[in-house]
């Protein structure tokens, strides 16, 4: 008989305990997490990346989101710095802020081959737009010195001034063909719907870097989070992710985005992906009558959606039943859907509880791993 | 099933929780006001240390605009999703009828008893003067 008594838990302790459950399983399948977010471990950590100017800039005015609230997020989250409780850094500072700690808790024990980073608390959505590029392009640098160079298994992604095109396009091209970087990083959240022609910059600039265009969730773009208002609670921001993605699908395929920049690939991460086919059907139902309002748009706007659009999994959608996340997935492909866990975020997915049975050995490698690899370039 | 001794009861006063590891399941053995509760510390949802979570109450609603918030510190909120369960029975308050995470009976039982058996205690030195934290597995 074996009593182990441990103390208070303590996050390195936790993991011991995770691991040495692990110890006899199987080796687990090798992943692709093609979202996790790296934080910064103090306030002042992107100085050494920023011009002087920046640091008096930021100490004397510090930030001006598009949104009423000075600073902060647009509501507040239900665990501390929307993360994890047991993803604190024994060192200390913010979650996702260490990256010895980032492979003992994640990237190890999941065999997490490729991560793709995704830094949220950037420039993007501040309305001083040199603030913006200067903060962004440092954020760039710092993924490269503390990140990924760090560790050859993550990959960065290029954020930029997200409402100055051409600043934005200027920063793609400076990293374009840097391996380092394997996306450029969009929010969901803008000024105005993404399709519109003031994004076109940062479209042009990535096709012709060949990087595919991340949208993520959240952001900051001075309008209410939802077409009906500013929501009550945070559940409504949490489900609002999904409809504001569908407005930035919608106006991207209507403005005749995907004709413009053909070889354009767009992931959207962490929205979820159920809604895909009804919105796709409705457009194509719309486009059906409509057409000759929007003659640039050639084709039924599911042949866009389904040509240039992955998702993201995580969080996973979780219907009673397997059989319609199956339908989803087959009107979607197999082939475009990419894995991600949203660590250290607090609605992580682990990987081993996200696909339920009854998936071929072949959708599971490129559900996990495959199409990861393709649509960033390292197949 | 077999009598796992944990700790003296000093050791584990009111509001405080011990972690163990018995036949290679993680439990969690709480004090809530003087009574002793035994969780699996396993999340049924995705897996996490469920019981690294805060204990919270229990928020309720007849109707909106009413809330009655009940049981303060007798529900476990998950660290990851933040799902809640109640510590003395494991039911899950979103989903309990495919969700419930494994509860084991805690008892306190006098050295003298301890001592007698049949117990498992290797970790742990009994004294009959004292009083134990008993959990049944």
């Amino acid at each position: 008989m074996n009593i182990q008594v441990r103390d208070l838990p303590e996050q390195a302790a936790s993991v011991q305990t995770k691991s040495a459950q692990t110890k006899t399983a199987q080796v687990k399948t090798a992943i692709a997490d093609c979202d996790i977010h790296p934080a910064p471990a103090t306030r002042t950590e992107l100085y050494p990346f920023l011009a002087k100017r920046w640091h008096d800039h930021l100490e004397t005015y510090d930030k001006h989101p598009y949104q009423g609230m000075m600073e902060g997020p647009p509501y507040p989250k239900a665990q501390p710095n929307a993360s994890r409780r047991d993803a604190y850094p024994p060192e200390g500072g913010p979650q996702g802020s260490s990256l010895s700690f980032m492979q003992k808790q994640h990237l190890d024990p999941n065999n997490v081959v490729l991560g793709v980073l995704n830094p949220l608390k950037t420039g993007q959505g501040l309305r001083n737009h040199d603030l913006a590029a200067a903060i962004c392009s440092a954020i760039n640098d710092w993924q490269i010195e503390k990140w990924t160079s760090q560790d050859r298994r993550l990959k960065a992604s290029v954020v930029v001034a997200n409402e100055d095109g051409p600043t934005a396009a200027a920063e793609i091209r400076k990293r374009a063909g840097d391996p380092n970087f394997v996306q450029v990083l969009l929010l969901s959240r803008n000024v105005e719907p993404l399709g519109q022609r003031r994004y076109w910059p940062i479209y042009e600039a990535a096709q012709e870097a060949g990087l595919p265009v991340g949208v993520h969730a959240f952001g900051f773009g001075g309008n209410p989070i939802t077409p009906s208002g500013w929501p009550s609670f945070y559940i409504e921001e949490m489900v609002g992710h999904a409809q504001c993605q569908q407005s930035a699908l919608a106006s991207l395929v209507l403005e005749g985005v995907f004709e413009r920049y053909p070889k354009l690939k767009m992931v959207m991460v962490e929205a979820g992906f159920g809604w895909a086919p009804s919105l796709a059907w409705r457009l194509d139902r719309s486009w059906q009558r409509l057409r000759s309002e929007v003659p640039h748009v050639k084709r039924p706007p599911s042949d866009y959606i389904r040509d240039h659009i992955w998702w993201t999994t995580q969080p996973m959608e979780d219907p009673e039943r397997r059989d319609h996340l199956f339908d989803v997935i087959d009107w979607i492909g197999w082939d475009k859907l990419l894995f991600a866990t949203d660590y250290p975020h607090w609605d992580y997915d682990d990987p081993s509880r996200v696909l339920p049975p009854g998936v071929s050995d072949a959708n599971r490698e490129a559900f996990y791993l495959g199409n990861a690899r393709k649509v960033y370039g390292l197949a | 099933m077999a009598r796992h001794v944990i700790a003296p009861v000093n050791e584990l006063p009111p509001g405080t929780r011990k972690f163990v590891t018995i036949d290679d399941r993680p439990i969690a053995i709480f004090n809530i006001k003087g009574e002793f509760f035994g969780l699996l510390n396993r999340c049924p949802h995705q897996g996490a240390a469920l019981c690294e979570g805060p204990l919270i109450g229990l928020a309720q609603s007849s109707d909106p605009g009413a809330i009655e918030y009940t049981r303060l510190g007798e529900i476990i909120r998950c660290p990851w999703h933040g799902w809640e369960f109640d510590v003395r029975t494991g039911q899950s308050y979103c989903d309990p009828r495919r969700f419930r995470v494994k509860a084991y009976p805690v008892n306190v039982e006098p050295g003298a008893a301890v001592v007698k058996g049949p117990y498992v205690a290797e970790t742990i030195k009994v004294a009959v003067e004292s009083d134990y934290v008993v959990v049944d597995l």
